[in-house]
Parts: structure tokens; C-alpha cells; sequence
């Protein structure tokens, strides 16, 4: 069974602030590491902010920004192995990216085509959740399958502040304890659900506190700092496939642009700390710290990002329109008796 | 052949399940070390090991969610569910995710889950032990249902539903768990989901029905026999339904009383009687009739009669139907 840790409450940090704030560094990361976070945070970057204009170009739907969180997504995915498994909320809906996914999938998911179907098994990614924290439960189930068979993947479950509210954060948090699944339970704390703010959410002092009710360790984390992300996820991977069971990790950030196209923070968001965090979002200040450090990096690898999207987006919108039988196949693996007639007469026949 | 209780032919069906396939595994509240509050999973535990018969948490969308995941380790889970009314947590897994999986993978990922629980009244059992909510599982897509009425089938459906890659929820009649004796096949025993049985043949009223209300109907069918030749059909499968057998006891008969003891509006009932209207108008000799539970609470035990189809009401009914 886990050790029981109280769970943190200061920030873990790596990154300094070249000035008060001394850098640190992590164990065992090489300069070709630091180069490829570097390479998933601009992806991601990229990603966020191609999909935006997208959308206001009418090219893609209604979209979930996460603009300022790449680095919680790019620092925890690196301290996974391929074999471990990614359980996204909508706001990691390009994760998979990360795992290779092309970004045409991703897009035409957002363009609510069916060609944004994947099988969950060829990245190890799951389907992007749309409930609030329905998806924890599945990630503590198939990290205790996975474990009940003998294997060595870990699960990672991603989910907002809002989420820690729900009881289905709290019946997969709880399963995956009792179980000893080994799984990580990533909490991006960005203060905000939609409009609602974390102090209207919790009167928990930090969210990370949760995790000693469930007798399980918790980290609390810079989530704008790439490298403390990505420390702190390996520690806890390192526990869950030694069989220490789950652990919470609360990054904490600060939501810096609309939850979704569809919304305007400035009537409810301090704009004030919007600005501040946007002078000091996670991107650029990875940027200076490598600076510091005297690594060069390459400028095709923002190049290369934005062809990677031009060519997302031209395959997505060359898809030819999804033929309407889709609306049966694959409901179930023996199809409904009337699907067969009602397809029929949807065709005009 | 073995004369079984319905619930030890459940408990068969396990037995030669968890025996034949590893992958499928048992998990729900006291399902373990109790065997179930029912005892359907006796002696499992010892068997295969507490891994494969389960005890959670007590958390029923957590059993639900959990055995999503499951699926995509390679599991067969079969969630029980303690009582009908105790399930409705596990609705918004359900809903959101069991029935929308496989087709938002484009059909790539299996999600063969078995959800099972004790449905119904008569058992003079505390509040919420007594519901009958199999039509939310029907309207929900993705999902495929059934409700045996014998032992022979409460071994064969679990068998179909736990070999199904599709997600199926079964509903058992608690009140004839142990009150019912019937031959049950042993060893390997599948019925096919989605073929209705003819529980008796008549030749002028059919009653359709489904769980504990058959054993009802034909009740009702020995109370007329002086009167009238009643046909009884077990529906068996809700979803998918079998449409041949409906439409050939309407055709045979032309009256039809329709009977569930869940409350009557937009019941599984008034499907059965919407199919009738529209493939079966010109073989009917009268208006379908439902006899159904009320649009209310179940009540307490001391007058839960009063609610449950009676013997009475759907001989009346039938009666109606012969003097139309």
C-alpha cells in the first residue's frame, strides 16, 4: 500500500526567475531532453493558437483554449513510457499530439467530423472527456486491469479544479487507492471553472489535500514550470510502477485566456493577473531559462510546428464529408435490427 | 438437467463463465467475500480469487467507470449492481460513456460490459429496493437490454450478455430469485439476445410481458381458461426487440394487453404498443391495453399490492379486449 505523505503545500519549482528565484535543474535530463520539451511545448503552443484563429476563421467548431497550460501537459507526458497510458479532459484535447497523433485527427474532431475517431490503443490515449471528472474512474479502472494482468503501464488522468468538485473525481480517486492502481491523478489548478472561481470551488487550503483522504501522496507543482511538471510526474510514475499505487499532483497556474471560444472572462477574470500571467506564461519563461543556461535552440522547431499545423489543417478540410451510415456504424458490434431500415430511409429509399 | 432456483442458475451461469473465459471478472458491493447480498456470486471468490470476484468500494459509478477502463485492459467486467434503485449513480457512466465508446473509437474498441442487478416488488423490502427502471437503460444508446423470466434464462441471457461484445444490462427478477424452480441446461447455456419465447400458445388474447410479470400472465392465462385461450410472450430481450414475435401474437389473436409493473408513462410498455400501431393496425380487433404500475412513488411494502399488476387487473383487461 502507498505511503501516506501529507501532502505539499508549496510549489515545487525548478525554473528561477533570473533574478530573485535562483534555476535549479532536474537529475538526469540532458540537453537533448531539455530540447525535446522545448519542441512539445512550442507544438502545443502552436496548436493552441493556430486552433483559435481557426475558429474564428469558421474552419473549426466551438473550441477548449489551453493556451498556458502546455507545460503541464508537455512536462508530465515526458515522464511517461510509451506503453502508459493518457486519460485527456478537453482541455489536453491535443495531448496526443504528443504521442504522435497527427493533428488532422484532432482537428476534425473539433470540426465534428467522425474522421477525429481514434482507436484509444494505437497512442495510448484515450477519448478527450467532455463530462467534468467522468473520466477518472476509467483511468483507475485500466491502470488496475493493467495491473491485475501483470503489466508495467501506469495511467494518467488529467482533470481541472471544477473537477475535484465532482463525485466521479472523487470514485476513481478513491477506486484507484483502494486498488492500488498505479495511476497518476493530474490536477491542472487553473482557478477558474469557466467563471466560477477556486475559492467558490473548495474551502480546501490547496486541492493537493484531497489526496490525504484517500491515503495517497500528493505534490503540489509550479504548473507553469515545464521541469518541476515534469519532476514531479516522474516521481510519481516511478511510485506507481513500483507498486505504490496513485498519486495527486496539483499544478497550479492561473487560466490567462477564455475556457472556450465561446466565452468572454473579462466580465468575471481579474485582468490584472491575466496580464501578469501572460507576461510570465509558460512558454517564455522556458525560453529564458534555457537562454540562461546558454542552450541555443533551433528556430525551424517553431517553423516546423507551424507546418505541422497547415498540414493538419489542409488534410482535416481535404476529408471528403462523413457518409451518413456513419450515424449506425459502430454504435454497437451487432447493429440494431432497425438500423438497416432506417439507414435506407434515410437515403430517400 | 438441473432443477434450479433463478438464482442459483445466475450463479451456474458464473461458474461455467469464469471458468471458460479469464478475461471476464465479477466486481460489485459484496460480491466477494458475502457472495452477493443475494448470494448470485457464492462460492466465486474462492474459486477464481478475490480478483476476479471483486468487492468494491461502495461507489456505483465508480463499478461503472472503473469497468470502462477495465475493457481497455482486456477485462470482460460484469458489474452488479445491489438493488435497482442503487444503481441510478452509475446512470451517468452509463450514459455518457459506456454507450458512446465504441462509436467514438469508429468501432475500434470493444466495451463487452455485463451490468446486472435484482429489479422489481413483492418482496416487502425497504424504500428504493423495488424499482423496475429498465426503460432509462432501454432509451440509452448503445445498450443493449434483457430480463429473464425462468431460470433457464437467467443462465442463458447472462451467458449471451457476458460473451456479447457490446455492453448489456440484465435485469433479474428478485421476487422469483428463490421462489422460482425450473430445468436449466447444465454446463454451456447461451440464449440469444434478441428472440422473445413463447411462454404458452392461445389463440385469442395475447398477453406480452416480460421479468417477474410472465409467471403473472400466465396466472391469468390458468384464471381465463374457462373463458378464453390466452398466448403469453416473453419480450426476454428489450433492446433489441424481437418484432417478429410481437407482430405474430398480434396477428394470431388481434388482442393485445401489454403488461409491466414499471410506472405506466413513456414505460417499455407503450413501445411494445407503439411497434402494434404501426406494423400491426390491420391484425387488431380492439385497442391495445396496458396494464401497468402507477405514475407514483413505489410505496411502502404494507400497500405495495395495490401498485403491482394483479391477476385481476389484467384478466379485466383481457376481458375488455374479448367484449370489444
Amino acid at each position: 500500500m502507498a505511503q501516506v505523505l501529507p501532502a505539499e503545500r508549496d510549489l515545487r519549482r525548478v525554473i528561477g526567475d533570473g533574478d530573485a528565484v535562483p534555476d535549479g535543474e532536474v537529475d538526469g535530463l540532458t540537453e537533448q531532453d531539455l530540447l525535446e520539451l522545448y519542441r512539445s511545448l512550442v507544438l502545443l503552443r502552436t496548436y493552441d493558437e493556430r486552433s483559435v484563429v481557426y475558429h474564428r476563421q469558421g474552419r473549426i467548431g466551438t473550441y477548449a483554449i489551453f493556451w498556458n497550460h502546455e507545460a503541464m501537459q508537455a512536462g508530465s507526458v515526458y515522464a511517461l513510457e510509451d506503453e502508459d497510458w493518457i486519460f485527456p479532459s478537453y482541455r489536453e484535447s491535443a495531448i496526443a499530439l504528443l504521442r504522435g497523433m497527427p493533428a488532422s485527427v484532432i482537428l476534425q474532431w473539433w470540426r465534428g467530423h467522425p474522421s477525429g475517431w481514434w482507436n484509444p490503443a494505437d497512442y495510448n490515449v484515450a477519448a478527450i472527456c467532455v463530462p467534468i471528472a467522468t473520466h477518472v474512474p476509467h483511468a483507475a479502472g485500466l491502470a488496475w486491469g493493467k495491473k491485475l494482468r501483470g503489466e508495467s503501464a501506469v495511467a494518467i488522468a488529467y482533470f481541472g479544479d471544477g473537477a475535484t468538485s465532482e463525485g466521479a473525481f472523487h470514485e476513481g480517486a478513491n477506486f484507484a487507492a483502494v486498488t492500488g492502481a498505479p495511476l497518476v491523478l493530474f490536477c491542472n489548478n487553473n482557478q477558474w471553472a469557466i467563471s466560477t472561481p477556486i475559492t467558490a470551488q473548495t474551502r480546501a487550503k490547496a486541492l493537493v489535500d484531497k489526496a490525504v483522504g484517500y491515503g495517497i501522496p500528493g505534490i503540489r507543482v509550479d504548473g507553469g514550470d515545464v521541469l518541476a511538471v515534469y519532476e514531479a510526474t516522474r516521481e510519481a510514475v516511478a511510485r506507481a510502477r513500483t507498486g505504490g499505487g496513485p498519486t495527486m499532483i496539483e499544478a497550479v497556474t492561473y487560466r490567462a485566456a477564455p475556457h472556450a471560444t465561446a466565452d468572454d472572462p473579462s466580465a468575471y477574470i481579474d485582468l490584472a493577473r491575466v496580464e501578469e500571467e501572460t507576461r510570465n506564461e509558460c512558454v517564455g519563461r522556458y525560453e529564458r531559462y534555457l537562454e540562461r543556461l546558454g542552450i541555443a535552440v533551433d528556430p525551424q522547431i517553431k517553423v516546423k510546428a507551424q507546418e505541422t499545423m497547415r498540414r493538419g489543417i489542409a488534410e482535416a478540410e481535404a476529408e471528403p464529408p462523413a457518409d451518413m451510415s456513419l450515424v449506425f456504424d459502430h454504435a454497437h458490434v451487432e447493429p440494431l435490427p432497425s438500423f438497416e431500415s432506417e439507414l435506407r430511409e434515410l437515403r430517400g429509399g | 438437467m438441473a432443477e434450479l432456483t433463478l438464482l442459483e442458475a445466475i450463479n451456474d451461469c458464473f461458474h461455467v463463465e469464469l471458468g471458460r473465459d479469464p478475461d471476464v471478472m465479477i466486481l460489485g458491493e459484496d460480491v466477494g467475500r458475502a457472495g452477493g447480498v443475494f448470494r448470485a456470486t457464492a462460492g466465486l471468490r474462492d474459486r477464481f480469487g478475490p480478483d476476479r470476484c471483486f468487492d468494491t468500494p461502495l461507489a456505483e459509478a465508480g463499478i461503472m467507470g472503473a469497468a470502462v477502463g477495465l475493457c481497455m485492459a482486456g477485462w470482460r467486467p460484469v458489474c452488479e449492481m445491489q438493488y435497482d434503485a442503487f444503481s441510478y449513480p452509475s446512470l451517468d457512466q452509463l450514459i455518457t460513456h459506456v454507450g458512446r465508446y465504441r462509436w467514438r473509437t469508429g468501432g475500434k474498441m470493444r466495451f463487452p460490459i455485463t451490468v446486472r442487478m435484482p429489479y422489481g416488488g413483492g418482496v416487502r423490502a425497504p424504500e428504493l429496493h423495488d424499482d423496475s427502471p429498465e426503460a432509462y437503460y432501454v432509451h440509452t444508446p448503445g445498450v443493449k437490454v434483457a430480463i429473464p423470466s425462468t431460470p433457464a434464462d437467467a443462465k442463458g441471457l447472462l451467458a449471451a450478455a457476458i460473451r456479447s461484445d457490446d455492453p448489456v444490462v440484465l435485469f433479474e427478477p428478485k421476487l422469483h430469485y428463490r421462489t422460482m424452480r425450473g430445468e436449466v441446461p447444465e454446463g454451456e447455456h447461451v440464449v440469444e439476445l434478441g428472440k422473445a419465447r413463447l411462454a404458452r400458445e392461445g389463440t385469442d388474447v395475447s398477453l406480452i410481458a416480460y421479468g417477474s410479470m410472465v409467471l403473472l400472465c400466465e396466472q391469468v392465462a390458468d384464471e381465463l381458461a374457462g373463458e378464453c385461450s390466452c398466448e403469453v410472450l416473453d419480450v426476454r430481450t428489450l433492446k433489441p426487440l424481437d418484432e417478429d414475435a410481437l407482430l405474430a401474437t398480434a396477428a394470431k389473436t388481434g388482442r393485445v394487453v401489454v403488461v409491466q409493473e414499471a410506472p405506466r408513462t413513456a414505460g417499455y410498455g407503450a413501445e411494445l404498443v407503439a411497434v402494434l400501431a404501426e406494423k400491426a393496425m390491420l391484425d387488431l380487433r380492439g385497442p391495445v391495453l396496458r396494464v401497468t404500475g402507477y405514475d407514483v412513488p413505489y410505496p411502502y411494502w404494507q400497500i405495495e399490492d395495490a401498485y403491482m399488476p394483479s391477476v385481476q387487473r389484467v384478466a379485466n383487461a383481457a376481458r375488455k379486449l374479448l367484449e370489444y
